[in-house]
């Protein structure tokens, strides 16, 4: 037995006490190896007593699980109304021209920051207010 | 020692807080992280001895305390934002520490649950229906009835879920309420759990809020002997916007797939697994502590205009000078929270358009700031309150530009359950594209004789379009199983319907569209 394949089990077994266990287990395994990928699908179908097409359609489904883990660093950008009215359309040629291909630029749709936008994350971090300068500065230390 | 208070909710964190309190620590101050006032623009604030200071940063922290700082607003209980309020759900904002179970208790915490604990489920049930509380989650659905139609439904376990899945985009209060007053929520869950008989409640939140996750887990292990035997737990969302609605987010927290359910079944007879389901938001469930407190019904129904009773947390958001929570009884005219109270724009340009609810909710112009806050008031005007959302916009913005978005947001959303939602929004951007670009030419398939009802001598004009366009937001709205697609014609419609010069351009609307 692989080592994934014995963490995977160590993950399934921890929320085994869990009614509807499938997503706990998928944030832990997108956390720990920073995608669910096909491989993965499969023993989770495995050992979850469901089919592989179960596993798919849930990882496939979310925003938040991703087929190949990407090691560029994220930054979370807010594109939704409320950071719109605050300009953060005009940010983003500086923020993409900074991202380059070193740093993946995503798009979330609201932070909860609504009053004080243009709003990234970077991990847990939390950043508002944000101008040309900012985000620039923001996205060239992540 | 100088007791000095600065909030430890997310946006002040963001704005620098964390460093701001090490700075006064070190400055040998005690340093109290409380829940926030909700006067956003002034975070990061400090307070000391009621006073508040900012957007304070860490130059300011000599001037503040020598007392010769120009960023003090004076007293912050007699600021016109803090005193024009009537807090109820958000009574503690600013005054606790979130997670401190003693400040809890000493600011009237759990004097409810113990409360409810004499009396009979059913009296319990009845406390609610007689305060008139409506779902806040934007259904504004009799919470009461609901309540009593799980209590009444046999089953050998019941359940209750919070919807904490506060997508929408203008809104904060729900992310407000679990990292500032935790114990609260886990209060009335306590009750609703009680009143309906549940042995298990879920919070169900979005993977957006790693704060307020941290929080409630740490406020729900703290408060397990007060509320046991119910078994209390936080699920994380994983970015699906369209599980904020009910059924969806059913499904999601059985580990399936987050699409929409057709209902009936209710979730309140058939909800998580298949048992009968409490599914009630945030603000819904936080407001019931004060509600079952002793003559708090009555207190909360004599509140209000009309059907919509008690208070609702309003959010100001997107391009205003006040940002931030104000809570109030429902009734205050959309112009007076906009323009008084919020101030205007931040960017001091005039409002062009607010968009309230989020967003599904409709864009409404400056002319129809008279209507008043209140759940069929804004229904009468083909518009929604949501969940009390307000994103103000300056001129600068294309209203023809967010229209597009609402149908790009909802396709990129949509569940892909039913067909008006999955494909309406693709084909509703492609056809607000074409207005933009002054409509289109006829493709080869329609030129071909077979097809004998186009016109074959011209294009299809924008005016035409425009007809096309309308006809994909009626069936949007009266074909799709949930709000997603059945409301995303909201922001579509009343952005052309103010605003045609944003899709046309000044000088070509179409006569029958200009007013």
């Amino acid at each position: 037995m692989s080592d994934k394949s014995q963490r995977i089990g160590e993950i399934i077994a921890a929320h085994a006490h869990e009614e509807g266990p499938l997503l706990p287990i998928l944030h832990d395994i997108q956390h720990e190896f920073g995608c669910v990928d096909a491989e993965t699908e499969e023993m989770l179908a495995k050992g979850l007593n469901l089919t592989r097409a179960d596993i798919h359609g849930v990882v496939s489904f979310y925003h938040d699980y991703t087929p190949e883990a990407d090691p560029r660093p994220v930054v979370q950008i807010c594109r939704a109304e409320a950071c719109k009215a605050n300009g953060v359309e005009q940010l983003m040629g500086a923020a993409e021209a900074a991202a380059g291909g070193r740093v993946k630029l995503s798009t979330v749709y609201c932070l909860g920051l609504c009053s004080a936008g243009p709003a990234a994350r970077t991990g847990d971090d939390l950043h508002i207010r944000l101008d040309e300068k900012a985000i620039t500065k923001l996205i060239e230390n992540v | 020692m100088t007791l000095v208070k600065i909030s430890d909710d997310a946006l002040a964190l963001a704005g620098g807080a964390d460093k701001l309190a090490k700075a006064f620590e070190d400055k040998g101050c005690e340093v109290h992280r409380t829940s926030s006032w909700g006067m956003q623009w002034l975070e990061p604030m400090v307070e000391i001895d009621g006073k508040g200071f900012g957007p304070a940063t860490l130059d300011d922290v000599d001037a503040i305390l020598d007392g010769s700082s120009d960023k003090g607003i004076g007293v912050i209980e007699e600021h016109p934002f803090i005193a024009r309020q009537q807090r109820l759900t958000f009574a503690r904002a600013g005054k606790t520490r979130p997670t401190s179970i003693d400040d809890y208790e000493d600011t009237g915490g759990w004097q409810a649950w113990k409360r409810v604990r004499t009396m009979e489920p059913a009296a319990v049930i009845e406390e609610v229906l007689a305060s008139g509380l409506r779902g806040r989650g934007g259904a504004g659905f009799p919470t009461g009835i609901k309540w009593k139609t799980v209590a009444e439904a046999k089953s050998d376990r019941k359940y209750i879920v919070v919807n904490a899945d506060e997508g929408d985009s203008g809104t904060f209060a729900d992310r407000m309420l679990m990292e500032g007053d935790p114990y609260q929520l886990i209060e009335g869950m306590a009750i609703a759990a009680y009143a309906v008989g549940a042995q298990t409640a879920y919070i169900y939140t979005r993977s957006e809020y790693p704060h307020a996750i941290a929080k409630m887990e740490e406020a729900i292990r703290r408060a397990e002997p007060i509320i046991a035997p119910l078994h209390m737990e936080v699920r994380m969302g994983a970015g699906a916007y369209v599980c904020g609605e009910e059924t969806s987010l059913l499904n999601s927290l059985e580990g399936k797939r987050g699409e929409v359910r057709a209902k009936p079944p209710l979730p309140a007879l058939e909800g998580f697994m298949g048992k009968p389901t409490v599914v009630n938001n945030v603000l819904t469930i936080a407001a019931i502590p004060h509600i079952l407190a002793e003559g708090g019904a009555e207190e909360y129904a004599r509140l209000g205009v009309d059907r919509s009773k008690g208070t609702m947390p309003i959010q100001l958001a997107g391009n205003i000078k006040h940002g931030g929570l104000f809570e109030v009884a429902f009734g205050l005219p959309l112009g007076e929270l906009v323009n008084e109270i919020g101030g205007g724009t931040f960017t001091g340009k005039p409002v062009k358009a607010v968009q309230v609810g989020g967003p599904l909710g409709a864009y409404i112009h400056p002319d129809q700031f008279d209507l008043v806050f209140g759940y069929e008031e804004f229904a009468a005007a083909d518009a929604l309150i949501g969940h009390a959302g307000i994103t103000v916009f300056d001129e600068s913005v294309d209203m023809g530009e967010m229209a597009r978005f609402a149908m790009e947001f909802c396709a990129a959303e949509s569940c892909g359950k039913c067909t008006p939602c999955r494909i309406g929004a693709v084909r509703g951007v492609e056809v607000i594209d074409r207005i933009r670009t002054g409509g289109r030419q006829r493709d080869i398939l329609e030129l071909r004789p077979q097809m004998h009802n186009t016109t074959k001598d011209k294009g299809r004009e924008a005016a035409e379009e425009v007809g096309l366009l309308t006809d994909l937001c009626e069936t949007m709205k009266f074909g799709s199983l949930c709000a997603l697609g059945g409301f995303t014609p909201y922001p579509v419609m009343s952005a052309l319907k103010h605003w045609p010069q944003d899709f046309f351009g000044e000088s070509e609307v179409p006569a029958e569209m200009a007013d």
